[in-house]
Parts: C-alpha cells; sequence; structure tokens
C-alpha cells in the first residue's frame, strides 16, 4: 500500500496576534507548525501501512524552503520519505494552480494507492484543495472522513462525516481521502523517528521537475486574484452582568428578547 | 511575463508601512529601504496601496483579456437531503436575487435529486426566474463522481456568470471538483457578496487566518465566478407564491450518472437536536462543565431555546460529547444569532471557530477568561447555577 499525505506549514494559531495601533497581524516570532488538520493525516498515512503490513508513506508539501521542516517532522513521525516542491513561480497560487501544482507531483511519484489529505489549512480554511487535486487526476474522493473502516488493496469502506452524522462510502483505490480530527489521536514523534528526520534529505522539486504547463502555475496559473486585504474591527467585550442567578437570568432574557422569540 | 513585485529605491522612504502592512510578513527593512522575502511574498498586493509613495509596484500578467460576454445569469446550487431542500439554499437565493438584479440578469436555481420535479415550484417562490432540473434515481443522494458530472455540463452548456453554493459538506466537496473541471475561479465560505458592475466581478469578500484577517477576492478573466457561501450570513429569501419560474428538466445519458464511490448508508446521529451550521442558536459547553452531566444541562438550554448544542475541544477530547459538536479550529466554524458558551475559558482555537456569533453571551467562574474579550454579555458566576436559572426563564418567556 503506498500512500502519499499533502501537508501545508501553516503560522500557528496560538501566536497569531493583532498589533491593537495598526491593527494588523503581528507576524514577529510565530511560529511555523503543520496544519493541525494534516497532523490526522500524516497518523492515519501511517496507521494503513501498519495495518497493511507494508508500503510507503510519502510526505509532500508546496511551499517556500522553510517548509522542509514541515517534512522532516512528518518523518519523525513515521512518514518514509518526504518531497518540497518549492518554486517562485508557484508564488501567487490559488487553489486551482495549488492543486494542479500538487497533482503534478503526484503524478510524478506514480505509484500511489491512497492520497490523504488534511480536510482544510487554518491559514486559508478553503477546504478546496484536496478536492481540487481527485478533480485534477480524475480519481473518485471521499471528504471529511472520520473512519477508515475497511481498507484494501483494491478498495476501502470509509465514514464520512456530515452535518447530521455520517455516510458510510465504498470507494476503488486509488482514491482521495480528506480527514477531520475524530479519525484518530496522532502520535509523539519516537526517538527512533526523530533520528530518521534528522538525518534524512528530503527531494526538492521545482517547477522544471514536474510535467506541468507552465501558464497554469504560481499567479498566472491562478483564476481568482486578491484584491483587498483588511483587518476586521476587533470584536469588543460588552456588558458584564451582575446579581443572582434569577435576577441575571431575567435581565438577560429582556436583553435577548428580540434574539430567541 | 511572469507577475512580479518591485520596490522602487528612489521612491522609497524607509517608512515601514508596507512592513506592517504585509499579512505574510514578507517585507523587512534594510538599509533603511524596504526588501521583500520572495520565499514568503504570494503576490497579494496589500502593500500597494498602504505604501503612500507609491514605491512599490506589482505586475499580474493576466493574459489576453478574454471575451466573457456568452455568460449570464446567476446560479444558485440548491442542496436537497431526503427530498427536502435545504435552508443554506434559500439564504443563497436571497443573495443570489440581489446580485442578479444589480447585474440586471436572471437568477436560477439548480437542483438535483431523485423524484424532485415538485420542487421546482418552491424555488420559484423563493425567487428563481429559471430553475435548472435534473431528475435521476443515481442523484438521490449526494455522491461526488455523478454531481461533479452533471453540474458541469450544466455549467458548460448554459454558461453561468456566477455559481453560488453553500459552504456546506456537500458544497464544498463538490465545486471545488467542478471549479477545476470548468476551470473557473472558486472562492471559499464568503461572508459577503458584491458586485462591480463596470467590469461585472463578484466581488468576493471572506475571511482567512481564522478570522484575523478579511480579503476580498474577485475573478477577472475566468467564467463562472464561483463561490461558497457561509450559512447564516446572508438572509433567507422571501416566499411568494405568486412567483413563476421557466423551469428546464434535463436528460442525459447513463453514463452521465456513474459513480466510482457506492453509498452503503447514511447514519443520523444528531438525533432530536438542532444541527450546528443550521442553528440560530447555539449553546455551548467547555471544561468548565466538569463532565458529561453538564452537557446534560446544556442540552436542557439548548431545548428551551430550540437550539443545538456546541462544545470546545477540551469537553470533546475529554470525551464528554461527541467530535460532530466541536466548535473551532478542528471543528466547525459556525455564525449563530445567539452563542452562549457556559465554561468555555476561550482560546483562540474556540473564538476562531465562534468570534462571528451576532450575539454572544458569555458564563465562566473566572473574571479574566478571555472569553469575555468578545462577550456582548459576560455573566462571572457558577454555570451550575446560571445555567438552570436561565433554563427556567427561558421557558417561562418563550410558553414552554
Amino acid at each position: 500500500m503506498n500512500i502519499i499525505v499533502c501537508i501545508k506549514q501553516v503560522p500557528n494559531t496560538t501566536d497569531v496576534r493583532i498589533d491593537p495601533v495598526t491593527n494588523t497581524l503581528i507576524r514577529d516570532g510565530v511560529e511555523s507548525v503543520i496544519n493541525p488538520f494534516d497532523a490526522y493525516a500524516i497518523e492515519e498515512a501511517v496507521r494503513i501501512k501498519e495495518r497493511c503490513s507494508g508500503g510507503k508513506v510519502t510526505v509532500i508539501t508546496m511551499g517556500p524552503p522553510q517548509a522542509e521542516n514541515a517534512l522532516r517532522e512528518a518523518i519523525s513521525l513515521g512518514c518514509d520519505e518526504g518531497i518540497l516542491i518549492s518554486d517562485r513561480k508557484f508564488a501567487g497560487s490559488d487553489t486551482w494552480a495549488t492543486s494542479y501544482t500538487l497533482s503534478a507531483a503526484i503524478r510524478k511519484i506514480g505509484d500511489y494507492d491512497v492520497i490523504l489529505c488534511g480536510k482544510q489549512a487554518s491559514d486559508g480554511d478553503t477546504a478546496q484543495v484536496g478536492p481540487g487535486i481527485s478533480a485534477h487526476l480524475d480519481i473518485p474522493q471521499v471528504t471529511y472522513v472520520k473512519k477508515i473502516a475497511e481498507i484494501s488493496a483494491e478498495k476501502a469502506k470509509v465514514e464520512r462525516m456530515t452535518e447530521e452524522g455520517y455516510d458510510v462510502v465504498e470507494t476503488p483505490l486509488p482514491c482521495l481521502f480528506t480527514v477531520v480530527k475524530e479519525i484518530n489521536t496522532p502520535r509523539m514523534p519516537s526517538l527512533k523517528g526523530m533520528m530518521r528526520a534528522k538525518s534524512a534529505k528530503p527531494l526538492k522539486w521545482t517547477a522544471d521537475d514536474l510535467e506541468a504547463d507552465a501558464s497554469a502555475l504560481g499567479l498566472d496559473g491562478s483564476p481568482t486574484r486578491v484584491v483587498k486585504i483588511f483587518t476586521p474591527e476587533p470584536r469588543k467585550g460588552g456588558e458584564m452582568l451582575k446579581g443572582g442567578a434569577e435576577d441575571i437570568s431575567k435581565e438577560l432574557a429582556e436583553l435577548l428578547k428580540d434574539v430567541v422569540i | 511575463m511572469p507577475a512580479s513585485i518591485t520596490i522602487l529605491l528612489h521612491k522609497c522612504t524607509g517608512c515601514t508601512l508596507c512592513v506592517k502592512t504585509c499579512p505574510f510578513g514578507a517585507i523587512h527593512m534594510a538599509n533603511r529601504k524596504a526588501v521583500i522575502d520572495m520565499a514568503k511574498c504570494t503576490l497579494c498586493g496589500a502593500c500597494v496601496p498602504a505604501c503612500k509613495f507609491s514605491a512599490i509596484e506589482l505586475k499580474k500578467d493576466s493574459g489576453p483579456k478574454k471575451d466573457l460576454s456568452a455568460y449570464k445569469d446567476v446560479w444558485v446550487f440548491c442542496e436537497q437531503k431526503k427530498g427536502v431542500i435545504q435552508s443554506i439554499s434559500f439564504e443563497l437565493l436571497g443573495e443570489g436575487r440581489k446580485l442578479a438584479d444589480k447585474l440586471g440578469v436572471k437568477l436560477a436555481a439548480v437542483i438535483l435529486g431523485s423524484g424532485i420535479e415538485a420542487k421546482a415550484e418552491e424555488l420559484a417562490h423563493r425567487g428563481a426566474d429559471k430553475v435548472y432540473l435534473v431528475d435521476h434515481p443515481a442523484l438521490g443522494s449526494y455522491q461526488d463522481d455523478p454531481y461533479t458530472e452533471v453540474l458541469v455540463k450544466l455549467a458548460e452548456e448554459y454558461k453561468p456568470e456566477v455559481i453560488l453554493c453553500g459552504a456546506t459538506t456537500i458544497g464544498r466537496s463538490l465545486v471545488s471538483r467542478v471549479a477545476i473541471k470548468i476551470g473557473a475561479g472558486l472562492t471559499a465560505d464568503c461572508t459577503e457578496l458584491d458586485v462591480d458592475l463596470k467590469e461585472r466581478l463578484l466581488l468576493q469578500t471572506r475571511p482567512a487566518f481564522g478570522g484575523n484577517i478579511m480579503a476580498t477576492i474577485i475573478t477577472p478573466n475566468h467564467r463562472p465566478q464561483m463561490a461558497t457561501v457561509r450559512h447564516k450570513v446572508m438572509k433567507e429569501a422571501g416566499i411568494d407564491k405568486s412567483r413563476r419560474a421557466e423551469v428546464t428538466s434535463k436528460i442525459y445519458p447513463e453514463e452521465v450518472f456513474k459513480s466510482r464511490t457506492r453509498l452503503v448508508d447514511i447514519v443520523a446521529e444528531i438525533g432530536e437536536t438542532v444541527n450546528l451550521s443550521e442553528a440560530d442558536i447555539i449553546v455551548s459547553g467547555g471544561r468548565g462543565l466538569g463532565g458529561k452531566e453538564g452537557f446534560a444541562m446544556i442540552a436542557e438550554l439548548a431545548k428551551a431555546l430550540n437550539g443545538a448544542v456546541g462544545a470546545a475541544r477540551s469537553a470533546v477530547d475529554a470525551d464528554w460529547i461527541s467530535y460532530s459538536h466541536q466548535v473551532g479550529q478542528t471543528g466547525k466554524t459556525v455564525c449563530p444569532k445567539l452563542y452562549i458558551a457556559c465554561g468555555i475559558s476561550g482560546q483562540i482555537q474556540h473564538l476562531i471557530g465562534m468570534q462571528s456569533s451576532k450575539v454572544i453571551v458569555a458564563i465562566n467562574k473566572d473574571p479574566d477568561a478571555p472569553i469575555f474579550k468578545v462577550a456582548t454579555y459576560g455573566i462571572v458566576g457558577d454555570v451550575f447555577e446560571i445555567v438552570p436559572a436561565l433554563t427556567k426563564e427561558f421557558r417561562r418567556a418563550l410558553n414552554k
């Protein structure tokens, strides 16, 4: 069973602070981490490899050179090999161009049964890249997967989280899954894993390494354009209600009467 | 020529305004001039208007201007489950009507399902001028392949200018695939839509970085312009039973409906309670509830208000309540009319998921809990006293 995990390096949300004067994001000293949802994808990839006794987990990321750190971390968590897809030509990629680039890299890897992605990234929150990759590769997908109930060389049976509960879906392989937090509890890196990560040499692919149409890469390959970025007025704390539980309840019911009725 | 960004050194005064503006931390100062770190820059252009000295030049080459005049009308993908049109579709029809009127085009509803012929009328009552309907047993419940295939075929034949879709589990999976297949631009999770009439551009505004910044996005040279829209941010279209729509019922060859995946079962878990994303009111609990029993109390209040039950991650991780209730970065993002946070301290990861709620009430025993910084009304006190008192009061007020 050969598995490809797509991950993204994102700024750590706990570090995100807003400058009270300029009302902009403070980026200084913000640590970069593996996107939270991708940690579940990495863990699930390693578990699939374990339960199918054998195979290879390849972790790939598209980003600046420092995204290599995310690949090393993934290797310390059990991935076998890392590939960094990095080139100035990818700058400004929207979800269309990003999924195109990643799908070109996956084609180059070639031999895969399962592709795993986190449900969405915590910086962009689009949830579009996973389905975009499967559309470019023209393979089936199941999104919001919370459990891989059965998996064999040819097919898998998975549970897909919905607003009301879940769907049970059967799919042939190869297939792309995007996963949610419920799917597993990621392990801590092992000592052996950390040693491996230290000595690992992730491959580096640029645009020239991919069989990709140059006009479909980066900003030029992106149908969407950001025209304005602004910081919303931060939400301010309001009124504190004081008194006994009953008095507060009466006051609150009165304050909320237009909302609840 | 590929896109590029340049600092015009003779104009740069070293004022650092651009450094503060860059949402990606890609600009720093060296020898009192701005320097762009190209490894971090995404060419978003936020620095260009921020520079008071016109010292930043961004060249975006979008190729020769295409003729996009063949594309017209605003489409709304109307989601149905078990033959019931989901409320998000009515919200989109409400917003779509405004956009169609501004652009001077028709509003069309698109509905896929099985045995849904009669639904066209309901969509007309909600403001659709046209209804595109595809009725086939394979479309009864959502599966990625046939839904993608049908929507691609419809869009290629009828060429809409705009397609709106709910940012739901189905919507986000479906249109992400469709946009790739038809080479369209797609913007996720919009909270505000408008049009630039001169260029006939959809102005799509969405939160990023968990709502810490907002971005307005356009699709200048590709059609359709596609967007998913969050639950509960747009106003639902009213019902006008005198309205009629022109209905187009499409029939496609069998191979269009083929699915590689197979839906084996649909399991409903939420039961009686309202689902989180569609709820107008959410009562949510966190670590302060102390255990599973605390959530019984939360459920009582939610029931009195006809709302849904939410939870902070800590409560889900402690197994007090299932993951489907989790609100926040690794759970769901919600924006109800009223969010009552009970015993939730308000970690940033939780705030990301709920801070766009219209009214927030926070109940916590710690007066310094960060949740109070975003609460419209804050109550410092014991949740076990206040929540039951609120339940009683709301039951009385609502005559339950």
